[in-house]
């Protein structure tokens, strides 16, 4: 499999009648995960999620391309 | 005061009251003539009821306030006769294009689906909106506009309702069935029978400019995120009638709103915007702060509230006003129904769930566009700008990117009302969707589904060919037409041919409503008077229509 690139956030079950629904609830929840947490708390928890997503995800060469993707244009 | 428009001055009349000295009841009092009393006021007029609409201003709304109005409240509109008027002097428009300092990085397209007959938003400034409703609203006789009749008490009682009514002449009283309470966010009505509004505070300001001048962008809502000319903060650019263009500034927390409304301080952001050679003048200026909040119950026994003096929400997304018209959607066929006792009171709580649930889908949705666009936190800035750099190149950071998510209806999928499915479908018109529109022709012409159904309930019968209804199906679309909540059946076909015994027929010459509302012989629609679905089967069977029109009206316990 390849890192997939298009809008891919769902939940089975359950429907969402307009597109950006699933992808702005993840966001939402992303963003409360961090309330109340100094900045350097933060990057820890950042930390830790990328870990976890990354074991999910397992497959190196898709992580591989996402590790490339994240650092492009950053300098 | 505004170079391209004059607001009106309606006359003020002293009430009856005050020459009779006598107190008199009321069927129905509207609180609040700004475009949600107005439009509910419309609505029970064209109902037939006897209306009561108290303002305590004599003109329109001042100021930089509602801008787009979205598609399900242009088809309300159209329902109250006001669609044309409002849609040919607006500004019409489906893209939105959002920009990253110095590139766009995403775009949206409101409508993605085609044939529909109204655009996905159009932009007013909402005095026309307003002037247009008055308009409407003095063709009835039965709909009496009282202007500067500000109501200062208010006694809800078990069987009535007592206000008390300041005029230029002096106070007076009167007594009403049912109070319908629009009378904007800080309403005094709320205040005066105690009842909190909760949810949250956004601590940002904003700068919304309405400045007249000539250009030829096109007619798209355009967004920034930090742009060169207005580092670390956004702006949004929005085309208007009259040449007059909306934009607003995001000045952050610490900002001094008297200082910033200054020409001095403005004009320059703007030249900043627009570059230094364009001409333009400045219409309006002001500062605001936004909440995201409701009250917990829209409806307090004989009282029900409206529009902003039920729910606010910040103006990312343009829920305001257009959500408020959807409340009065929804509860104007209801009141009528409850006041012509054909339906139990309790048909009332339903107003008042169905539109919680929407407001507070318009509530997260303003909340989370709001959190996007002005982040709280440093962590919280870091994912936005990650979001906008992958949104250039990747699909899936496009569709996060949330500069606002307009306007759209809720689906009422938890109403009480709706009966559930007992066959499978496909699509989205679910009971308790909101119809989604479809061209026909009516007698040759053309025409649109929307405007065929509304203000009662209807019955949409897909049959391959209309001239095979047999006698006995006829009789009950006869007998169901003289219920005590008459249902009207119209039956929709591929292709019309011939007469159908008197039947009306809407010819789905197209083929788009067998497409959304996955149709095909049999498939029978229930739809409410506000144009949402109550229930469908594959089969015509009038007792099964009776049954969810009883349960769509409370008439089932
Ligand atoms: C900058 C800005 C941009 C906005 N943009 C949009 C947008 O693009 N789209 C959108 O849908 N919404 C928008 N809104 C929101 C929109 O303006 C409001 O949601 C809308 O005006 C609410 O209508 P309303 O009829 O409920 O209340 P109001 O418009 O506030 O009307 C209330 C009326 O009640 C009257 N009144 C008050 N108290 C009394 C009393 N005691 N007795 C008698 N009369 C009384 C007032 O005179 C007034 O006429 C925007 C708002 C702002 C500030």
């Amino acid at each position: 499999m390849s890192l997939i690139l298009s809008p891919n956030f769902h939940e089975p079950g359950r429907h969402f009648f307009r597109a950006y629904g699933p992808g702005d609830e993840f966001y939402e929840a992303l963003i409360e995960m961090h309330r109340d947490l100094s900045d350097e708390q933060s990057a820890l928890v950042n930390a830790r999620l990328i870990l976890l997503l990354a074991n999910h995800i397992g497959d190196l060469s898709v992580l591989r391309d996402a590790l490339r993707i994240a650092r492009e244009g950053v300098f | 005061m505004l170079s391209t428009y004059r607001y009106p001055k309606y006359d003020y009349l002293p009430p009856p009251e005050l020459t009779s000295k006598s107190q008199r009841r009321y069927p129905l009092v509207v609180v609040g003539a700004g475009p949600v009393g107005l439009c509910a006021a419309i609505d029970l007029a064209l109902q037939g009821l006897p209306v009561l609409l108290l303002d305590e201003d004599d003109t329109v709304s001042v100021g930089s306030r509602g801008v787009c109005y979205a598609k399900r409240t242009l088809e309300i509109l159209d329902r109250l006769g006001v669609g044309d008027a409002v849609v040919s002097k607006g500004v019409s428009w489906n893209i939105g294009r959002t920009f990253y300092r110095n590139e766009e990085v995403y775009h949206f397209n409101l409508l993605p689906q085609p044939d529909h007959k109204r655009p996905g938003m159009i932009n007013l400034q909402q005095y026309y909106l307003e002037e247009y409703l008055i308009a409407r609203a003095r063709q009835f006789t039965h709909l009496d506009i009282r202007f500067k009749n500000r109501v200062v008490f208010i006694d809800p009682r078990p069987d009535g309702v007592l206000l008390h009514v300041e005029t230029p002449d002096g106070a007076y009283s009167l007594e009403a069935d049912w109070v319908i309470a629009a009378d904007g966010a800080k309403s005094s009505i709320r205040k005066m029978m105690n009842l909190d509004v909760e949810g949250k505070v956004f601590l940002d300001r904003f700068l919304i400019a309405d400045v007249v001048m000539k250009a030829d962008f096109p007619a798209e809502r355009w967004f920034w995120f930090d742009p060169p000319f207005h580092p670390g903060q956004s702006v949004l650019l929005h085309r208007q009638a009259d040449n007059v263009w909306r934009i607003d500034f995001q000045l952050g927390w610490q900002a001094d709103p008297e200082e910033e409304k200054k020409p001095e301080k403005v004009i320059p952001r703007i030249r900043a915007m627009l570059g230094d050679e364009r001409e333009f003048e400045l219409e309006w200026v002001s500062v605001y702060t936004f909440q995201c909040r409701r009250m917990s119950k829209f409806r307090h026994g004989r009282v029900l509230f409206v529009g902003d003096a039920a729910h606010q929400v910040s103006p990312f997304g343009a829920r305001g006003a257009n959500s408020g018209i959807q409340d009065t959607d929804n509860l104007c066929w209801k009141l009528k129904l409850v006041i012509d006792g054909k339906a139990p009171d309790r048909l009332l709580d339903s107003y008042s769930d169905e539109r919680i649930f929407a407001a507070d889908e318009n509530i997260m949705n303003s909340t989370r566009s709001t959190d996007f666009i002005t982040p709280k936190s440093r962590t919280s800035l870091t994912f936005r700008n990650a979001v906008l750099t992958l949104a250039r190149h990747h699909p899936f950071a496009r569709a996060l990117v949330n500069s606002g998510r307009l306007s759209v209806p809720a689906f009422l999928v938890a109403s009480t009302l709706n009966t559930p499915d007992q066959e499978s479908f496909a699509g989205e018109m679910i009971p308790g969707a909101p119809m989604d529109d479809a061209p026909l022709k009516v007698d040759g012409k053309p025409a649109w589904l929307l405007d065929q159904v509304g203000n009662r309930f209807v019955v949409l019968h897909y049959a391959a060919d209309p001239q095979q209804i047999d006698a006995t199906m006829r009789h009950e679309i006869q007998q169901l037409a003289l219920d005590a909540i008459p249902i009207e059946v119209l039956l929709v076909t591929p292709a019309a041919s011939g007469t159908a015994h008197g039947l009306r027929v809407l010819e789905d010459y197209s083929g788009r409503y067998a497409e959304r509302y996955d149709a095909r012989p049999g498939t029978t629609y229930l739809i409410r008077p506000d144009q949402h679905v109550a229930a469908r089967w594959r089969a015509f069977d009038a007792a099964s229509i009776r049954a969810a029109t009883m349960r769509a009206t409370a008439n089932l316990s």
